[in-house]
């Protein structure tokens, strides 16, 4: 089965590179929706069948750590696996990431295969459910 | 190690990590820049992030359009001629992750440090001046010619009562 995944930052350049490598892994993925902040974030959460969201920390109106909250915060959401993906590798910041219910965490800059690694372990999972 | 001495071996790690990792590239390491002279590379476009903390002041990323385009092809495998939206994109981000990582790795030393959003300005002729002018820690990196120029500054941040930073760390911290 294939899972939509949103990819949410506020640099165009990154949720670019993102998309390019999540194609690239191989793994069976279906449509990929992107936001630039937390709160545009919400708006697809609603409009589609989301398996997986990828998200920036650092954003403007909603940052990532209050999107993770707000996405843990409803049920029927709860099942989505949330990962961090960010140059905040403070370990305030990670911990709070980690106590709010994040799936995992990959600090900038990445290669294709620490995002695939990080993923297939996470989608898996979830897929299972 | 001090301050000064530290930052500058994480500016110099964290850029040739971000190069290679994100680029591509495996950049020389740095030359240090001892006196900020105008005039002496082109620059015309200049990223700067704000960095707040026990610490407050500010990162930049500056180079020539050229390089710019340069940056934007190998980060998002985008051909541009011209600085447009993405090459700005690709600089703002390269700023974000570089300027990112050294306040990770600064965290260590001085405590939590908060991170702004970069701005990128692009243009000829015109110059950027620092309030107070504090001294500039500057590193120059160079690939197929260009220059890429990385700078920070800090200075103690006495405000809402910060005290966090490190013992014996003079007021000008960082010159």
């Amino acid at each position: 089965m294939e899972s939509d995944i949103l990819i949410v930052d506020d640099s165009a350049a990154i949720r670019k590179i993102l998309n390019r490598v999540l194609r690239q892994t191989g793994m069976a993925i279906g449509a990929i929706h992107e936001a630039g902040d937390g709160e545009e974030a919400l708006a697809q959460l609603k409009a589609h069948s989301v398996r997986m969201v990828l998200t920036d920390i650092n954003m403007p109106k909603m940052d990532g750590l209050q999107l993770l909250a707000a996405i843990k915060d409803v049920p029927s959401w709860s099942s989505i696996a949330v990962v961090m993906i960010t140059t905040e590798g403070g370990e305030t910041k990670v911990s709070e990431a980690v106590r709010l219910g994040a799936a995992g965490y990959v600090r900038k800059p990445f290669t294709a295969d620490q995002i695939k690694e990080k993923l297939v372990g996470i989608l898996e999972p979830v897929r299972a459910i | 190690m001090s301050l000064r001495d530290f930052i500058l071996e994480s500016i110099n790690q964290c850029t040739t990590q971000v190069f290679s990792t994100m680029l591509g590239v495996e950049l020389n390491p740095g030359q240090v820049i001892e006196k900020d002279g105008s005039g002496d590379v082109q620059c015309e476009v200049v990223s700067l992030i704000g960095i707040a903390g026990a610490l407050a002041g500010a990162g930049s990323v500056s180079c020539s359009a050229n390089m710019a385009c340069k940056i934007c092809a190998l980060m998002l495998m985008t051909e541009a001629e011209n600085v447009n939206e993405d090459v700005l994109d690709a600089v703002a981000e390269l700023t974000n992750m570089i300027v990112g990582n050294v306040k990770t790795e600064l965290e260590s030393r001085v405590g939590p440090l908060g991170l702004g959003i970069p701005t990128v300005v692009y243009g000829r002729n015109f110059q950027t001046k620092t309030s107070g002018d504090p001294g500039w820690i500057i590193t120059r990196f160079h690939l197929d010619g260009e220059a890429l120029t990385i700078k920070i500054c800090l200075a103690p941040n006495h405000r809402d009562g910060n005290t966090a930073v490190e013992k014996g760390t003079p007021e000008a911290v960082l010159v």
